[in-house]
């Protein structure tokens, strides 16, 4: 960091900073990332078709001036952020493309059609080109803080919208629109973000009075029932997404990301003490109450128990998934020498398995390693802001990234109970690539701002 | 907040680390059950991608992988029906017996031995090609005794004294492994169920899994333990009756063809080896008691199942008996079941000197590149008897052949030492007819044993001499000719 001491030091005025060292470092990591990318679809191609085939070029080109585009892009508008977001997804949605165009070679082989690389690609230049636009159009990291009411509406509208039947018909017509079979524009991908916006805002005004604490109990304090309200709204709102949407990965994700961002805005633990027991009587009442519920908490306790195997909607996924990830062992069969095809959606829900029988143990280390990286990269950027909203928008964005990936590959795992989550920037579908893509645009935003003139003013402090 | 966000840093970390070792419990820690549930198909798609090893006999193969155009890639093909007994089959609807089960992990190439070779082909993409078996087997000895056998019923096992090595390995009938092998479904399963209901029942091994009554080959059991005792030499006599009333019962045991054995008051041991005599041999097992005939059975292997590498079941000398039973026991009745193998590991231990040898079928293991991976050497299993016992034992046996009732072993310029054996499997049942020796009697370079079930054809006609004997001197014939 003598760099940004130094530039602060001198105060060199922002516009013309010419060495953007970052940016440099970022050159030559994508770089890397890019051809690991090629490195990728060549091996697959070789290992399926046994021939370097020229639509290697097809699926290539287009990504790499996606990738290309969008480095100029920070170099012009946010020459100082994290050098490292941007690689990291570069290397995940790559592998993400590899592994779906891997599985359309097997799908080419017993004369399929339905093929999702090409779509994927698509989807992945139409998210970085979003993400380019977040870091184009918003202008700093303070500017989001306007539109908190705004997201709130937005981030409900979306989770809500699948249960409006009139909407619901919309998301269908959006489906064919896109033309991707059974797996649609998913909402609750966007939501998260706008929610993630709001909750910052929101608790950026209100933390303080949140944090008043009422009268103490048994030597804890517990807090006024009014600063109960929102943190009991957020359960009630998840606990309908999880009857209404049967969606438990979903409803999940935002109480926990909620509970994380009020214990940051606030400091007061008693807020996870109560957020996690409402969690988890939640799911309890649910696992009895819903049959959703019930045979997907069946499935996870006992997915090799023949009857759950058989079920409709039992644990056959699940167990295959199993079984491919220990088909994988330690090295792994090779991208393009596994059978990741066994597994049902093998392309989108269960992509980690796919890479696990491919790549291993070693691959899904370095795969998780990845996620760790960009998901502490997020919180660095949180730990090193001095603006409160930028702070909690930054956890709350890395946080969510972490706690999906989290459920999806706990789900896989048999950590937790399987629910219908993506994997970020794996996973085939349009709504998910475009949902982090977003966030990666945010947290480069949020970091360009971490060396700007305020931070001086903090430094004196 | 920065203490907040530290603590937020930590659960994060948690979160990763548990999924970091959950995948390591499924990948690595759990890997090898996951892989053997019934229910996951890797497997069997992981043995369709590679060449199954051969399994070799003098270089050629008596089970081979050849390449087919479907999604399994190669068809395994049989060459004979005479070696059925020794591969079993391989069957991608019915699973795998004989060696093509026993040496699976050989053949499939993960054996340990080959890991050198998995790493390499973990890298270069190439599946690891099986190893292949080659076996002891004597293709000429193995003829002899197939074509010996004929239609009838039965088993011949020989093995070569001195090594254990086995020599031939015949189950009559046998069947076509080819049957089993076909890439459809529909008929594998027809085929295997017409093997399996058929009155032949060519899937059983006779050699090296059925159990039979021995009869009167299990004399050279008890003449073992008598004259190991110390307490016997061939020459002591018994009481020789023309009935023996078993002890307890109103039953008498009559020698066969109510024989008189000699006719004389009593009778030496040889001679009732020689002759077969099953009223001497009741006494003698009774005398000497059940424990110290069961200690001998257990010195020869009864018991124990050992793996050639074929499994082979335990014999069995029965427990609890009262002297009546014991007396039955002595003459190869009553509850006495025993393998061909077993019967013939006894009379190879006679003839290597008391010393037992493990039988073996495999010579060696080799990988595709021909390098040997394992090369059995030969093993002791144990010593059944002294050598001067043995010595004893075996001029019994060669007087049962040269001037008692096993005549029909007799090869001419050759001294051959043995015991016939005919065994009744209950009221109006066809008898158990076996043949047991080895030759030549004074440098033994084959011992066998021959069963021939369902009284070869001829009910309660058949004698072991009559009709095993004869196979046996066929099978030590083609040995000898060599």
């Amino acid at each position: 960091m003598s760099f940004t001491n130094l530039t602060e030091s001198i105060r060199i005025p922002k516009i013309i900073r010419v060495i953007p060292r970052n940016r440099n470092i970022e050159a030559w990591l994508l770089v890397l990332a890019v051809g690991l990318f090629a490195f990728e679809l060549a091996q697959i191609q070789l290992s399926v078709l046994q021939v370097l085939r020229s639509d290697f070029w097809l699926y290539f080109l287009p990504f790499s001036a996606a990738v290309i585009a969008i480095h100029f892009v920070l170099r012009i508008r946010a020459s100082e952020a994290d050098s490292l977001i941007l690689p990291i997804g570069v290397v995940l949605n790559g592998l993400g493309i590899a592994e779906i165009y891997r599985l359309d070679l097997h799908t080419e082989l017993i004369k399929g059609t339905e093929l999702f690389a090409g779509k994927q690609i698509a989807w992945t230049c139409l998210a970085i080109a979003v993400a380019a636009v977040v870091v184009i159009f918003v202008p700093s990291h303070l500017f989001l803080r306007r539109y908190v009411y705004v997201s709130m509406f937005l981030g409900v509208g979306l989770l809500l919208s699948p249960m409006l039947p009139f909407i619901g018909k919309s998301i269908n017509g959006a489906r064919l629109w896109i033309g991707i079979g059974p797996l649609t524009f998913q909402p609750g991908e966007l939501a998260k973000i706008a929610l993630t916006v709001f909750f910052a805002g929101y608790l950026v005004t209100r933390r303080d009075s949140l944090a008043i604490v009422g009268r103490k109990v048994f030597g804890v304090r517990i807090p006024r029932a009014r600063e109960l309200g929102p943190i009991i709204s957020i359960w009630v709102a998840s606990l309908l997404v999880l009857v209404l949407q049967h969606d438990l990965g979903t409803s999940l994700l935002y109480f926990g990301l909620f509970i994380v961002m009020i214990y940051v805005a606030t400091g007061r633990s008693i807020y996870v003490v109560v957020g996690l027991t409402m969690a988890i009587s939640g799911a309890l009442v649910a696992s009895r109450v819903a049959d959703y519920v019930t045979s997907r908490f069946d499935a996870w306790l006992n997915p090799f128990d023949q009857s759950h195997y058989d079920a409709i909607g039992g644990s056959y996924q699940l167990v295959q998934g199993i079984f491919g990830l220990a088909h994988g062992n330690l090295l792994g069969a090779g991208l393009g020498g596994g059978l990741p095809h066994l597994v049902p959606l093998a392309e989108s829900d269960f992509i980690i398995a796919s890479l696990g029988e491919e790549l291993g143990l070693v691959g899904m280390f370095a795969i998780l390693a990845l996620y760790l990286l960009l998901v502490s990269r997020g919180v660095r950027i949180a730990f090193n802001h001095n603006d409160d909203f930028s702070k909690l928008l930054a956890v709350g964005l890395s946080f969510v990234i972490a706690l999906q990936l989290f459920i999806v590959i706990g789900g896989v795992t048999r950590v937790v109970p399987l629910t219908g989550l993506t994997t970020p920037l794996l996973a085939a579908g349009g709504s998910s690539l475009i949902a982090n893509w977003i966030i990666i645009g945010v947290l480069l935003r949020i970091s360009d701002s971490m060396g700007s003139g305020q931070r001086v003013i903090g430094a004196v402090n | 907040m920065n203490r907040e966000l530290r603590r937020v840093s930590i659960v994060i970390f948690m979160m990763f680390l548990t999924l970091f070792v959950a995948t390591t419990s499924i990948q690595v820690l759990s890997a090898e059950t996951l892989s053997q549930d019934q229910r996951n198909v890797r497997s069997v798609y992981d043995s369709y991608k590679k060449q199954r090893g051969s399994i070799l006999i003098d270089g050629q193969p008596i089970a081979y992988s050849k390449q087919a155009d479907d999604v399994y890639h190669y068809l395994r093909t049989y060459t004979d029906p005479m070696y059925s007994g020794l591969t079993g089959f391989f069957s991608n609807y019915q699973g795998a017996t004989g060696l093509e089960s026993a040496m699976n992990s050989y053949l499939t190439g993960q054996n340990s031995a080959q890991f050198f070779e998995q790493i390499s082909a973990l890298f270069s993409g190439n599946p690891v090609t099986g190893a292949s078996v080659e076996l002891t087997i004597d293709p000429v000895v193995q003829k002899a005794a197939w074509d010996a056998l004929g239609d009838k019923t039965g088993a011949v096992v020989a093995i070569e004294p001195k090594t254990g090595n086995i020599l031939a390995l015949v189950s009559k009938p046998g069947f076509d492994a080819n049957l089993l092998s076909v890439h459809n479904g529909v008929d594998s399963t027809k085929n295997y169920n017409d093997l399996l209901n058929s009155k032949l029942d060519p899937l059983k091994n006779r050699a090296t899994t059925e159990l039979y009554a021995p009869g009167s080959v299990f004399k050279i059991l008890v003449a073992t333990a008598a004259i190991e005792s110390g307490k016997y030499t061939p020459e002591s006599t018994l009481p020789n009756p023309v009935k023996f009333k078993l002890p307890g019962t109103n039953v008498y045991v009559q020698n066969s063809g109510e024989g008189k054995c000699g006719g004389k008051a009593t009778v030496s041991i040889a001679d009732a080896l020689r002759f077969s005599c099953n009223v001497p041999m009741a006494q003698l097992g009774i005398l000497l008691g059940q424990d110290v005939i069961r200690a001998q059975a257990e010195k020869f292997g009864f018991g124990k199942s050992i793996k050639v590498p074929l499994t082979i079941t335990p014999s069995v000398y029965p427990t609890g008996m009262d002297d009546a039973q014991t007396g039955l026991s002595a003459f190869g009745q009553f509850d006495d079941r025993v393998t061909v193998m077993q019967v013939a590991m006894m009379s190879a231990a006679v003839a290597n000197g008391g010393l037992m040898m493990k039988p073996n079928l495999v010579e060696t293991v080799l990988s595709s590149n021909l390098a040997a991976l394992s090369t059995p050497s030969p093993q002791q299993l144990g010593s059944p008897m002294s050598a001067t016992t043995a010595a004893k034992v075996r001029d019994m046996m060669i007087g049962a052949v040269a001037r008692g009732v096993s005549s029909n072993a007799q090869i001419k310029g050759v001294s051959v030492a043995g015991k016939t054996g005919t065994a009744q499997n209950g009221q109006g049942e066809p008898y158990t007819l076996w043949f047991t020796g080895f030759a030549p009697a004074d440098n033994p370079q084959v011992a066998v044993a021959v069963v021939v079930a369902n009284g070869g054809g001829m009910g309660q006609g058949g004698r072991g001499n009559s009709l095993a004997a004869p196979i046996a001197k066929k099978v030590m014939e083609a040995v000898l000719r060599k």
